[in-house]
């Protein structure tokens, strides 16, 4: 392939084969490190707090929530649609990316699709705990029962059951593929004979001949064909469930795409900030460089424009339509008593962005690391906007209120963010967190060493 | 087979035989199969033998651990006669709790009264009723109600305390002391009977009566222009033009249920009328009267007295009648007032609310003037509420002060919690050798006294009444007493040695005394079985004394007028609301949570201060405030309050009226004054002080402003008559954009449907309580309703327009839309919320999994969501959600059993009564006929006092809902967004002057 003098390389420090394996492998072998116990004992502690909250809640019942008759979704579906958008990076890298014959997506797919799957499970408990009959939750599959009773497939609620499980289902088959010659590798590596065993079958025997190798590939890319769409459709049909309501605000037909580009733009960010601080933490500097970084920043910067946009056209739309429940809605937004939320939402998401056209702040690890904070805060702030703030002053004046969390309902968000942390360090653990195989496949056209040889 | 071994000959051919019975399965059908299958158990081997076991333990074992609720279910020993079980039986009775008077349908299902309805057979109600009415069953069902008699507070016999005070009745008697039975005004003939038997067994007894709300100037006023002290009956259907000085007859001011239909059926225009009266309001509160007004005057009630004189001042001047008397100018302008009412002499009606005699004889001479006695004021007919003169009650506290009573009987009233002297009556009480309390309560006074004779609830009891001249009407039980109470007049009778029990007292006292005033009948049996049937008996009979308006000292009160009204002081009104009204219903869930129908605010009461005054003193809603020193209580900032006039509601404070009751709000009762011997219900020059700190008041509505939105839409009488659609133009613009890609839903046998006339809907809450209490919606309690968490079904908006110091009030009821293109029903995931074929919009409980998307979606804001346990219906232990005790045993007895109770979780919403309508069509089948206009009316419309609410069939083009929906006044809420609602509302149409 050829190799632009311009082009920086993707692997730094002249990496061999075997430095590669053992430099990625390295997290998981002797004991866990002090900072990584102090951060499960943190993380699993917030995960503690959200399993009270979701005691009290299906004990108590939803009114241990700040929901009231008006506002009948809050924080739960805020958290829920802020989770999912998370869970839109890994896929999109690994899936998106390798169609798009992306290279530098080797580096960061794997922990990008752990990340994923983590944040789909933590989005799928929302939607779960929010129901007041939590006990009767399977009534929402459509399985033959003697009632013959039957699901109702106009409902938008019920599309997102089936894209978020189809989604998970996928996105875990693409990961696991994608781990099995690492797997392979691990047990070769491994010391214990319990260890041996426990990796000899997760890797299916696999064995690395060229049958493997092309059956894998082949895999790969046909779930990756199946993964892409689904990126699109996720996020398209968890959009629905307000786009095809009534309420101002909800209803509006530029939802499916702008949501899908704010969910690139969180799951984007979410994965900045886990891996700024995992490639120090881990020694992994070398494979997750400021270029992998820099790259990412660009898909921020456009997704996040996009988002922009989106704001900006709903304003447009909402003077143009000439319908005042419309307008008295996003006036409502911008300067009704949610406004601060407004003006966070919009901070956050337009206008930090903006900032990596400069290269400097695009290559700044602090910088990134500071404004991908900023973006998770600002898209939360979104989904609360255009929950809270729709439905809190809808057609009715005589039915608006206020709404306003409690304790519960940040223990749930606090816990599932808890959750989120405890599963990606238990992941360092026990997976490598770059896929060692595929770092290797660019080791040669992109590595340090070939670059540099080619100088010279 | 050739590998088979076996361990003895018997086996082999065991096995064999199998073999051949398998074979032939096939043949033998599933006779054979069950067979092999019992020789396969019999032929068990050990390995399915353990599988056999282990399964019927675990089985044993799960189904054991599972606990099953032990729940009892006692079918009658003896069928009782006439009753089917499921069905629903009716008895005519009489609510009069001493202050409201109200002719019922008592609903009995098994056994239990479960709901109250209007009488249409009294003409008095006709059919109306009142949130505190409607409410009236569940005080039978009071956690607070007195279960045994008690002596010295503790629990005794009621052969005990009749001994003890014979014993010192008698001795009372023998030193020739004095009883006095102190009672609330009595409109029953049997038990003024029973008094009277009383005072004759006991010589030197007296009859008091105290009324809460006292009409003491009325009374007095009438005693000087008529030679009587009486309560005219008014008509409010007989007037044009209605003048009333803050007198709250839709809420409070004495016969609110029977005016309010009389007011309301000259002001539909939905029968081809097209004339309305005029309705003109002064006063300083905004009451529930005021804000239905056309046009609204805001006057301190100090001013009230100069405003009536300026208007006969300026009705004799154009008479040009004796205008001699010079007096200080009225605050507001009167002239054209003063000119309307001429134009409508013998057509208009002054009424004040005042308790003021020198302000009754003026309102007596302007009537009078007008020509109104004899045909707005009947002075031949009396009602017979409000028969207390003040006077008589603070003489009898000075009495019983000096210890110059002996005995004291008191009989449905609570003087230590709502008499203005309390403490001075406390004290006297404490001088009189004998007290007796007959209460149905427990309530404050019964502390106080050594003897409580618990009195039944009025649906145990057996009663009359007498509402107004010659129109009786019975009371009935309807339930077996639930404790161990008796009726007070047989208390009284049996104190004075008669033994007979109240049913025969008042059948014989009926016989006696009643039934010769009925002409076309001829035996008293018939004739009591059909008066206690219809529950009422109207005999035509007047007031004989031949009434005529002699004294007219009006003069006298003009000549002495002075000009009173200081400007810059502060005045303060007490009223009572809807909901709890003087107190004695504080107890009552329903009630507590019924928002008040101008504030929106429910579980307290609070001062409203108008916005201008609010502004000045720089407090905002909620802000504690004392005023002449009192507890603090929050303030409410109140449109269309006038400028200095603070107002706040009695009814409150209870401290011993059980878990609802006590501790809600402050009881101010003892900020009255007396006046002229009269109760005042308003202080001057008061003195408000801000306190340290801001309370949270419950409302259930916090945005006043409908937006500029198109709602609720009015017009004027005026411009209605110009063009029918005046309001509602915006309709046809909607309509012509209503396109839709779907063809519309069709109904073949019905299509349901409801419409409200806003013109006639007053606010006055009964229908709130009867959806509450038909449909067992849950009471959730100050704190949950201050979440915006309240469960009612149906709600009353309220929104403000215009001058915030001088805004229009409208109104309008919302519940369930039962949309045809309903967004609700599309979203939820599991089916719950459907579309009938009768266009119903329905919810299944049993399906809902609780997502709230459905509530979410409506844009009426009509779903309801049961956050918690509220019902104790809930699958798991200990999590019960109760804090107004609506779900103890007693309580839970007024569940209609026609309606599921919600658990926690699920969504509700209005129904449209579906179990009334399933009632009528199976009623129509079963009777081989087919559904009548009208046989099916929801709780909210049976209950509407100013038959504002119309239900029926749209599919038929002749029903009255049809004809509704036709009107060029129909619109629907939200009709822009395509829902389709089954709901139409009526132009609000006001008689304004411009």
């Amino acid at each position: 392939m050829y190799v632009s003098p311009i082009r920086e390389p993707l692997i730094r420090g002249a990496k061999n084969y075997s430095q590669v394996t053992k430099d990625i492998l390295a997290p998981m072998a002797g004991t866990p490190s002090k900072y990584w116990y102090m951060g499960i004992t943190l993380a699993g502690a917030a995960a503690l707090f959200g399993a009270w909250a979701t005691f009290m809640t299906v004990y108590y019942g939803i009114g241990t929530w700040g929901l009231n008759k008006t506002v009948g979704w809050g924080w739960g579906i805020t958290n829920f649609v802020w989770w999912v958008g998370i869970g839109h990076a890994g896929t999109f890298i690994s899936a998106i990316l390798l169609l798009f014959r992306q290279k530098w997506r080797t580096s960061i797919n794997r922990s990008a699709e752990a990340m994923t799957l983590i944040a789909i499970a933590c989005a799928g408990f929302f939607p779960l705990i929010h129901m007041g009959r939590l006990l009767l939750g399977f009534f929402i599959f459509p399985y033959p029962n003697t009632r013959a009773l039957w699901v109702n497939f106009n409902s938008p609620l019920l599309w997102d059951v089936f894209a978020i499980s189809t989604y998970f289902l996928v996105s875990l088959i693409f990961w696991y593929v994608g781990l099995i010659p690492d797997i392979g590798t691990v047990r070769d590596k491994a010391k214990t004979k319990i260890r041996k065993a426990i990796y000899g079958f997760l890797s299916f025997g696999w064995t690395g001949s060229a049958k493997h190798w092309s059956r894998h590939e082949t895999v790969s890319l046909i779930l990756a064909g199946l993964a892409a769409p689904l990126v699109l459709s996720v996020h398209t049909i968890v959009s629905f469930d307000f786009a095809t309501s009534v309420i101002p605000g909800w209803h509006t037909t530029i939802f499916p795409p702008y949501f899908v580009s704010g969910a690139v733009f969180s799951g984007f960010a979410m994965v900045l900030t886990l891996l700024i601080v995992a490639r120090k933490a881990l020694n992994l500097e070398e494979y997750i460089t400021i270029n992998h970084i820099e790259s990412m920043n660009k898909v921020i910067i456009v997704t996040g424009s996009i988002v922009g946009i989106a704001y900006i056209t709903e304003f447009f739309m909402a003077w143009y339509s000439g319908v005042e429940y419309e307008q008295y809605a996003f006036m409502n937004r911008a300067f009704g008593p949610y406004a601060w939320a407004y003006w966070i939402m919009m901070t956050c998401n337009v206008i930090t962005p903006q900032l990596f056209w400069f290269k400097k702040i695009r290559t700044s690890l602090v910088a990134t690391f500071i404004i991908s904070i900023f973006v998770n805060i600002g898209m939360w702030f979104e989904r609360f906007v255009i929950v809270v703030t729709s439905l809190h002053r809808d057609y009715l004046p005589s039915s608006w209120t206020m709404y306003k969390p409690t304790i519960v309902e940040v223990g749930l968000y606090v816990g599932t963010i808890g959750l989120f942390f405890t599963l990606f360090l238990i992941f360092i653990r026990v997976f490598p967190v770059i896929a060692i195989a595929e770092v290797k496949s660019v080791l040669k056209s992109s590595g340090d060493n070939k670059i540099n040889a080619h100088h010279e | 087979m050739e590998n088979k071994y076996f361990k003895s000959l018997d086996e082999l051919t065991i096995d064999t035989t199998r073999e051949i019975e398998t074979t032939q399965a096939g043949d033998k059908g599933f006779i054979l199969e069950s067979q092999n299958e019992v020789k396969s158990i019999a032929t068990a081997s050990r390995r399915d033998f353990l599988k056999a076991f282990g399964f019927t333990i675990a089985s044993a074992a799960i189904a054991s651990s599972c606990e099953q609720p032990v729940r009892k279910a006692i079918p009658f020993l003896i069928q009782p006669e006439g009753l089917i079980p499921g069905k629903a039986a009716y008895y005519a009775s009489s609510f009069f709790d001493g202050i409201d008077y109200c002719s019922v349908l008592v609903k009995v299902r098994d056994g239990r009264p479960i709901k109250i309805e209007g009488n249409t057979l009294s003409s008095v109600t006709r059919g109306g009723t009142s949130a505190r009415v409607q409410a009236s069953v569940l005080g039978l069902y009071d956690n607070g109600r007195h279960k045994t008699p008690l002596l010295k507070g503790e629990e005794t016999t009621w052969d005990q305390v009749d001994e003890k005070i014979i014993q010192k009745l008698t001795s009372i008697k023998d030193k020739q002391g004095k009883v006095v039975i102190l009672s609330s005004t009595i409109i029953s003939p049997t038990t003024k009977a029973a008094i009277a038997a009383f005072m004759d067994a006991y010589p030197g007894t007296d009859h008091v009566q105290y009324d809460v709300l006292s009409a003491s100037g009325i009374l007095k006023a009438n005693e000087t222009s008529f030679g009587k002290a009486f309560v005219p009956s008014y008509r409010f259907d007989k007037a044009n033009l209605i003048v009333a000085f803050d007198a709250d007859f839709m809420g409070s001011w004495l016969s609110p249920i029977e005016f309010t239909k009389q007011y309301m059926q000259n002001r539909k225009l939905t029968n081809g009328q097209r004339a309305m009266s005029r309705h003109i309001h002064f006063e300083g509160a905004m009451s529930l009267t005021g804000s239905n007004a056309d046009n609204r005057v805001q006057i301190k009630p100090s001013q009230q007295k100069l405003v009536l004189a300026n208007l006969l001042h300026e009705l004799r001047k154009i008479e040009g009648g004796e205008t001699s008397a010079s007096i200080p100018a009225s605050p507001v302008d009167i002239v054209s007032l003063a000119s309307d009412l001429l134009k409508n002499k013998e057509r208009s009606l002054v009424i004040s609310g005042s308790n003021d005699t020198q302000e009754q004889l003026l309102v007596n001479a302007i009537n009078q003037l007008l020509g109104n006695y004899g045909s707005t004021i009947e002075t031949d007919i009396h009602l017979k509420l409000r028969q207390a003169t003040d006077e008589k009650m603070d003489a009898l506290v000075e009495q019983m002060n000096a210890g110059e009573v002996d005995g004291l009987i008191i009989y449905d009233v609570n003087p230590v919690y709502d008499y203005n002297k309390k403490d001075r009556f406390i004290e006297g009480l404490k001088k009189v050798d004998l007290t007796v309390a007959m209460p149905v309560f427990d309530e404050e006074t019964s502390a106080f006294v050594e003897f409580v004779c618990p009195d039944h609830h009025y649906l145990e009891a057996w009663n009359d009444a007498e509402i107004k001249t010659g129109f009786y009407s019975l009371a009935q039980p309807a339930i077996r007493p639930i404790f161990k109470t008796r009726a007070a007049q047989e208390s009284l009778l049996r104190w004075t040695g008669n033994s007979a029990d109240y049913h025969q007292y008042l059948m014989s006292f009926w016989e006696t005394q009643i039934f010769p005033k009925a002409v076309n009948e001829l035996f008293f049996t018939a004739f009591w079985n059909t008066k206690l049937h219809d529950g009422v008996f109207e005999s035509g009979e007047k007031e004989d004394s031949g009434l005529e308006f002699t004294q007219d000292p009006s003069n006298e009160v003009l000549v002495n007028l002075k000009e009173t009204d200081n400007p810059s002081a502060i005045e303060m009104v007490f009223y009572t609301n809807v909901s709890v009204g003087t107190g004695k219903h504080a107890n009552n869930p329903w009630l507590q949570e019924l928002p008040d129908p101008v504030t929106k605010a429910c579980w307290d009461n609070y001062i409203a201060i108008s916005p201008r005054l609010a502004q000045e003193l720089n407090i905002n809603d909620e802000q504690l405030v004392s005023v002449n020193g009192l507890p603090a209580l929050p303030v409410l900032i109140q449109p269309g309050q006038q400028y200095k006039t603070l107002s706040v509601a009695l009814g409150y404070g209870r401290e011993k009226g059980g878990v609802p009751a006590n501790g809600v709000g402050k009881n101010m009762f003892p900020l009255l004054t007396t006046n002229n011997g009269n109760k005042t219900y308003w202080i001057g020059d008061v003195n408000i002080e801000v306190v340290e700190g801001t309370y949270a008041v419950a409302r259930t509505q916090s945005h006043h402003s409908m937006e500029g939105r198109a709602l609720v839409r009015d017009t004027s009488l005026e411009a209605y008559l110009e063009n029918p659609e005046s309001g509602n133009e915006v309709r046809k613009e909607i309509k012509a954009h209503l396109k839709s890609l779907y063809p519309k839903a069709e109904f073949d046998g019905f299509h349901w449907g409801m419409a409200i006339d806003l013109n006639s809907c007053t606010g006055c809450n009964a229908c709130v309580v009867a959806c509450s209490a038909e449909n067992n919606v849950p009471v959730v309690g100050k704190e949950q309703v201050i979440n915006s968490r309240e469960m009612h079904w149906i709600r009353i908006d309220r929104y403000y327009k215009g001058d915030p110091e001088d805004p229009e009030l409208v109104r309008q009821p919302v519940m369930c839309q039962h949309c045809d293109n309903a967004p609700c029903e599309n979203v939820c995931p599991v089916a719950a919320t459907t579309h009938s074929n009768e266009g119903l919009n329905q919810m299944a409980y049993n399906r809902c999994i609780g997502t709230r998307y459905c509530n979410n979606n409506c844009p009426y804001k009509v779903r309801r969501f049961n956050f918690f346990d509220y019902t104790g219906s809930d699958s798991f232990k200990g999590n019960r959600y109760d804090p107004a005790e609506m779900t103890t045993d007693l309580r839970r007895l007024v569940l209609n059993p026609d309606v599921t109770v919600r658990s926690k979780g699920v969504i509700e919403k209005c129904s449209f009564c579906v179990q009334r309508i399933q009632e009528k069509k199976l009623e129509a089948k079963t009777e081989n006929r087919m559904l009548k206009d009208g046989d099916v009316v929801p709780a909210c419309a049976q209950s509407c006092p100013a038959d504002a609410i119309v239900f029926g069939n749209l599919n038929d083009k002749n029903s009255k809902v049809s004809k509704y929906f036709a009107d060029e006044r129909n619109y629907h809420l939200l009709e822009e967004i395509h829902t389709l609602p089954s709901v139409g509302y009526l132009t609000k149409v006001k008689n304004k002057t411009i």
